[in-house]
């Protein structure tokens, strides 16, 4: 079989991304391998463990499960997104790297996506320990015990909530 | 992945057009949740993907007169997060934070679960203890399949290879009536080792008039425990009738023995739920709300 070839138009973090794909190919190896963002990283590829895990429209989804032609027309953000210009870490990857969240941090992008999706979301109360908990649940780690980076979330919506209502 | 031809087709006609030109070679593509990992693991190989993810006239949830009717690109987290659905539909409500993680929830549809009939599954036995109905359109027309008849074995629907699932429809939820929705799996957010979908609904005379106890994990689609039910018709809903409705239900029941969990546990387990979710439906029922 002629590889099935079809335009797919996104926007990457806040890039407009014009590309000719083949259709069995998922968001998760575009992202890596045409675009060259390594940040999203995979390791199930089959949609348990949320290492692949990337913003869909301001959802969190799972790049390794969508194919790439799926995305068309949305726009993505990768962990790629969340430093500040001039590369220093963003104020998210700040409060994890000040808890120590992550030992080998091949798990992190997955869950600095995750976390990014929950702070984003509009509602007057940050989201609470037990809420952080169920939100992370998707995303597996093998080092840490997960306590270090329930901690980090949680002390990135503290400063959120100061932020807001400084 | 193996190679596909991909279609995106915009309108319902054109994908059942599709479907009804490669048969057996395509596939139904909808949130992916399911079926993505099965390409990736190379369990299946279609020559054709039918997406329809971007057909408008199927991105509906209608709270009507007919029901609470959830279109086929609807995603669970449009469903769980919709102000209606608690009210309309309480126990699809109460499934919905048991089905994988939010970032599952954020693509994987309502019907594309039904269709995908997998046993261990949520939404099957929320249908089956709801008594929904299948919405079903081919290049030749339409047709409705009542839950009781649609999930025919383990991954195999009443769905033709030509048929899309366009809706399921769940009925008017009755009044004075509880639902609620429990399992017990290895990891939060895993498949269920056996679960269970509960409703009960209370007489005026204080009484159980109807009792459904439809349970997931248990067999090769979900599974109604009649004989369970009718035990509790015509009793007070009190914990001595749902003890005895979960010793017929650990009693009949026969669900399967894997490496996760034995077949005596897991009927253990189904007993278990029964009171618990019983409990819960019924207090549901006579409090008022859902
Ligand atoms: C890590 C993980 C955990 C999960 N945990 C759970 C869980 O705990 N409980 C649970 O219920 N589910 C779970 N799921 C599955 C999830 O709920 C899926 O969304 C759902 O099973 C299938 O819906 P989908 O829209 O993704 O369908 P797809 O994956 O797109 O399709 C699944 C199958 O159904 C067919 N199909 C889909 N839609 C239609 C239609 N409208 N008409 C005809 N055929 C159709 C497809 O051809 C395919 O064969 C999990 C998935 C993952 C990856
Ligand atoms: S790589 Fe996508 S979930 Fe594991
Ligand atoms: S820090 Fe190593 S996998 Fe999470």
């Amino acid at each position: 079989m002629t590889a099935d070839r079809h335009p797919l138009s996104m926007t990457v973090n806040g890039n407009r991304i014009d590309l000719v794909v083949e259709s069995r190919r998922t968001l998760a190896e575009i992202l890596r391998e045409d675009l060259g963002l390594t940040g999203t990283h995979l390791a199930c590829e089959h949609g348990v463990c949320g290492a692949c895990t990337v913003a869909l429209d301001g959802k969190a989804v799972r790049s390794c499960l969508m194919l790439a032609l799926q995305a068309d027309g949305g726009a993505i953000e990768t962990v790629e997104s969340l430093c500040d210009d001039d590369g220093a870490l963003g104020p998210l990857q700040q409060a994890m790297a000040d808890s120590h969240s992550f030992q080998c941090a091949f798990c992190a992008p997955g869950f600095l996506m995750t976390a990014h999706c929950l702070l984003a979301e509009d509602r007057d109360i940050g989201p609470t320990r037990d809420e952080i908990r169920e939100e992370l649940s998707g995303n597996l780690c093998r080092c840490t015990g997960y306590q270090s980076i329930v901690d980090g979330v949680e002390r990135a919506v503290t400063a959120l909530v100061e932020a807001r209502n400084a | 992945m193996p190679a596909f031809c991909y279609h995106r087709p915009a309108t319902v006609e054109e994908a059942v057009g599709l479907l009804a030109e490669y048969g057996s070679d395509a596939k139904v593509l909808a949130g992916g949740q399911s079926l993505v990992p099965l390409l990736a693991l190379r369990l299946s190989h279609p020559e054709h993907l039918v997406d329809i993810g971007r057909i408008d006239g199927l991105a509906a949830v209608d709270d009507g007169p007919a029901g609470f009717t959830v279109g086929a690109a609807v995603r669970h987290a449009d469903v769980e997060l919709s102000p209606v659905t608690g009210r309309a539909a309480p126990l699809v409500a109460a499934a919905m934070p048991h089905i994988g993680h939010r970032a599952i929830r954020n693509r994987g549809t309502v019907c594309g679960s039904l269709a995908h009939a997998d046993p261990a599954a949520e939404l099957p036995a929320v249908a089956l203890a709801a008594d929904a109905e299948m919405v079903v359109r081919s290049a030749s027309g339409e047709r409705t399949i009542p839950a009781a008849d649609f999930f025919l074995g383990y991954l195999t629907s009443a769905l033709d290879e030509t048929e899309l699932l366009t809706a399921v429809r769940f009925p008017s939820w009755p009044r004075s009536t509880g639902g609620s929705v429990a399992e017990v799996s290895r990891r939060h957010g895993d498949y269920a080792l056996v679960g269970l979908a509960a409703v009960v609904g209370v007489g005026d005379g204080g009484r159980v008039e109807r009792a459904a106890l439809s349970f997931f994990g248990a067999g090769a689609t979900p599974v109604r425990v009649t004989e369970a039910e009718q035990v509790l018709v015509g009793e007070h809903p009190d914990p001595a009738a749902f003890a005895e409705a979960a010793d017929v239900v650990t009693k009949s029941i026969e669900p399967p023995g894997d490496n996760h969990a034995t077949a005596a546990y897991r009927a253990h387990v189904a007993g278990v739920l029964t009171r618990r979710c019983l409990a819960e439906a019924a207090g549901r029922a006579t409090g008022g709300g859902a």
